[in-house]
């Protein structure tokens, strides 16, 4: 019997949202004290900030460039390598409970194999791996889908039309009648993407994702191996948590984010120093990532807005963090708690802010880069507590599943299993982590690559429809921790731009070849 | 907002072979992955597609000269749509084939981009190995 691993991920949420890494509008007893036992990791970076892309690198401990997910809405080949697929071959029993999201969503065809699996009821289906078995799709016994909404065919949705369809009108519509991001506002002060939500608790999908995956768990022998991919939708917008959890975090206490400058001139000053597209979408004029409303304007934005954003989004996060604890009291029942490796992290984070921004885009700050993630080993493995602030990635995920497993590392991975101290992480060469940005949609393309090392972040942009290729970002973490000074042009840096730039171009990983087609907006 | 997807695909076939294909309305589901019956009665066709979802088309444009095929998605989530198949010869053993989808909200134009570009590639695939669903019901009805 080895160890059980389970890997529990949320939707883009930041760092600072958790009370280990410094939050204080959240309470997170549960992930604080899987941190206090285990490896709590102060610089884990993505190599995508949106969620398809981030989430293919998870499963298959590849860089986008290689899987080839470049931008939400290009499908996760149904063969790619996965770490799933790998688990399930050396024993393992399977299970990804929650968002998946490697295939479009938007998917009127039936084309993708998440959406018709779901549509028919199924638990998995049998496709093509990467080294030519026939097997479990992506390596899991069984898939039970969510997503941030109970509209469409997914399992949660199928399952509230089901049992309580006159809830699903108190749900954010997440598009509009034109098809478009809906960019409407609600809750007190009109922020966009927040509703009150009258669902019940038990009926939301934080919850829902618990409870399937307790289901799961019931149906396993107590000496079965398994790997389970806990994923919850949430705190990703729509911010429309249960109305009667609403009074965990008032809004008018919330102090304005430190990233957050309230006066408009300043906003406007920081991101004018940045590449043309900050300000342009700051405007209202451009905007690069589908996620973010069209019609929505961030420089209408007001503070009390910014402030209602924050408390719903830690509303959210308190709920995640009651159905980890849930979850874990059930692993615990089944007495599996000395051999039980747990991992908690997210797919990227959220500007929640910053700069006068929501949502994500092609802004590589610490908004959207700097994530959680805690490891807390089996306690019969034997290692210590720690925090590493070496720079790791979430490429470095599936060398780690491998590695609990006792398997090795696949040769398609192309991090290394996650080091549980900074002396690890020192010997092993835990030295930079990529993230890559490429989105080309309707006229709009942009495209951008990131190194995160020394204490810096740079980020080189390559030619597209809104930047000649010329234009880069260079941010100080330590002497300048919210981004708010672009050095790329101080004399000063240059060498060290220069050596960064020169790293980041010797480390770009393969590309995919052929480029994989974009199938739907997300 | 509308929006513009166009997708291409070069085909090892003669542009009539492609043509042939292409000008039957009533045969696209055999080519189309994610459409999964498709009728036709004078200029509308009704196409079905895998989500169970029925849209009801126009078709506008069957242009021998030019090879261009044009067709109307009405209705449904579509404010408007035009849908334009062009099949480009290139030298005697190989065409072009593009296929683009113009759609209010843009949103359904990169929906419909992302299927157009599957459906090349089996159009493709079928074609090019002289064998598959729509070439078996155009042999039979040669036949017939």
């Amino acid at each position: 019997m080895g160890r059980k691993i389970l890997f529990i991920t949320t939707d883009q949420q930041r760092y600072d949202t958790l009370g280990c890494n410094g939050g204080s509008l959240s309470r997170t007893p549960v992930v604080d004290a899987l941190a206090a036992r285990g490896v709590r990791y102060e610089r884990a970076v993505p190599q995508s900030v949106v969620c398809m892309p981030s989430r293919s690198t998870m499963l298959t401990g590849q860089h986008p460039s290689t899987h080839g997910v470049w931008m939400n809405g290009v499908a996760l080949p149904v063969d790619a390598p996965s770490v799933a697929a790998v688990l399930h071959q050396a024993g393992y029993r399977t299970a990804l409970v929650g968002k998946p999201h490697f295939e479009p969503f938007l998917d009127p065809f039936g084309r993708f194999t998440e959406n018709t699996l779901a549509r028919d009821g199924l638990e998995t289906a049998q496709t093509r791996w990467a080294d030519g078995t026939i097997g479990p799709h992506r390596g899991f016994d069984h898939l039970e889908f969510a997503t941030h909404s109970p509209a469409g065919n997914l399992h949660y949705a199928r399952w509230m039309v089901e049992h309580h369809v006159e809830a699903l009108g108190g749900f954010y519509a997440v598009l509009d009648k034109d098809l478009e991001v809906n960019a409407d506002g609600g809750g007190d002060t009109g922020a966009p993407q927040v509703k009150v939500n009258p669902v019940e608790r038990d009926w939301y999908h934080t919850d829902w994702v618990a409870d399937r995956t307790i289901a799961w768990l019931d149906g396993l022998e107590a000496d079965d191996d398994w790997f389970c991919w806990m994923s919850f939708p949430d705190p990703h917008h729509p911010w429309d948590p249960p109305a009667s959890e609403l009074g965990r975090v008032d809004w008018r206490d919330v102090p304005l984010p430190a990233g957050y400058p309230e006066s408009a001139a300043e906003r406007e000053r920081i991101l004018d120093d940045k590449p043309r597209h900050w300000r342009l979408w700051y405007d209202g004029e451009l905007v690069s990532n589908y996620e973010a409303p069209t019609r929505w304007v961030p420089a209408a934005m007001t503070a009390d807005q910014v402030r209602e954003v924050n408390a719903v989004n830690a509303v959210e996060v308190e709920l995640i963090d009651e159905a980890i604890g849930r979850v874990l009291a059930a692993t615990s029942a089944r007495g599996w708690d000395d051999d039980l490796d747990v991992v908690f992290t997210t797919d990227h984070g959220e500007l929640q802010g910053d700069f006068g921004l929501l949502f994500k885009g092609p802004y590589h700050v610490d908004g959207l880069m700097r994530l959680p993630l805690v490891w807390r080993p089996a306690p019969s493995a034997g290692v210590a507590s720690s925090v590493v602030s070496r720079p790791v990635g979430l490429v470095d995920l599936a060398p780690t599943f491998c590695a609990i497993a006792g398997l090795d590392a696949q040769p398609w991975m192309q991090g290394q299993a996650l080091p549980g101290d900074d002396g690890d992480a020192e010997a092993r060469g835990f030295e930079r982590v990529l993230t890559e940005w490429d989105s080309e949609l309707l006229g709009v393309g942009v495209h951008l690559r990131t190194i995160t090392r020394d204490g810096w972040v740079c980020t080189t942009y390559r030619r597209g429809t809104v930047h000649d290729g010329t234009e880069g970002e260079l941010y100080d973490l330590v002497a300048d921790p919210l981004q708010q000074v672009n050095r790329w042009a101080d004399p000063a840096t240059k060498a060290i731009r220069d050596d960064l730039v020169a790293d980041l171009h010797d480390h770009l990983p393969p590309v995919h070849s052929p480029r994989l087609p974009l199938e739907a907006p997300v | 907002m509308r929006g513009s997807v166009r997708r291409e695909r070069v085909i090892a076939v003669p542009a009539d072979a492609a043509w042939r294909v292409v000008t039957r309305a009533e045969l696209l589901h055999l080519w189309f992955p994610g459409i999964v019956a498709c009728a036709v009665e004078g200029d509308t066709r009704t196409i079905t597609l895998g989500s169970g979802m029925s849209l009801p088309e126009t078709l506008l444009t069957n242009d021998p000269l030019q090879r261009r095929f044009q067709y109307r998605i009405a209705g449904g989530l579509f404010a408007e749509h035009l849908g334009t198949i062009d099949v480009i010869a290139l030298g005697d053993e190989r065409c072009l084939v593009v296929y683009s989808s113009d759609a209010d909200p843009a949103t359904m134009a990169v929906v419909l981009g992302g299927a157009t570009g599957s459906a090349l590639e089996e159009l493709a695939r079928q074609l090019e190995s002289g064998s598959g669903p729509v070439l078996d019901a155009l042999a039979t009805e040669a036949t017939t």
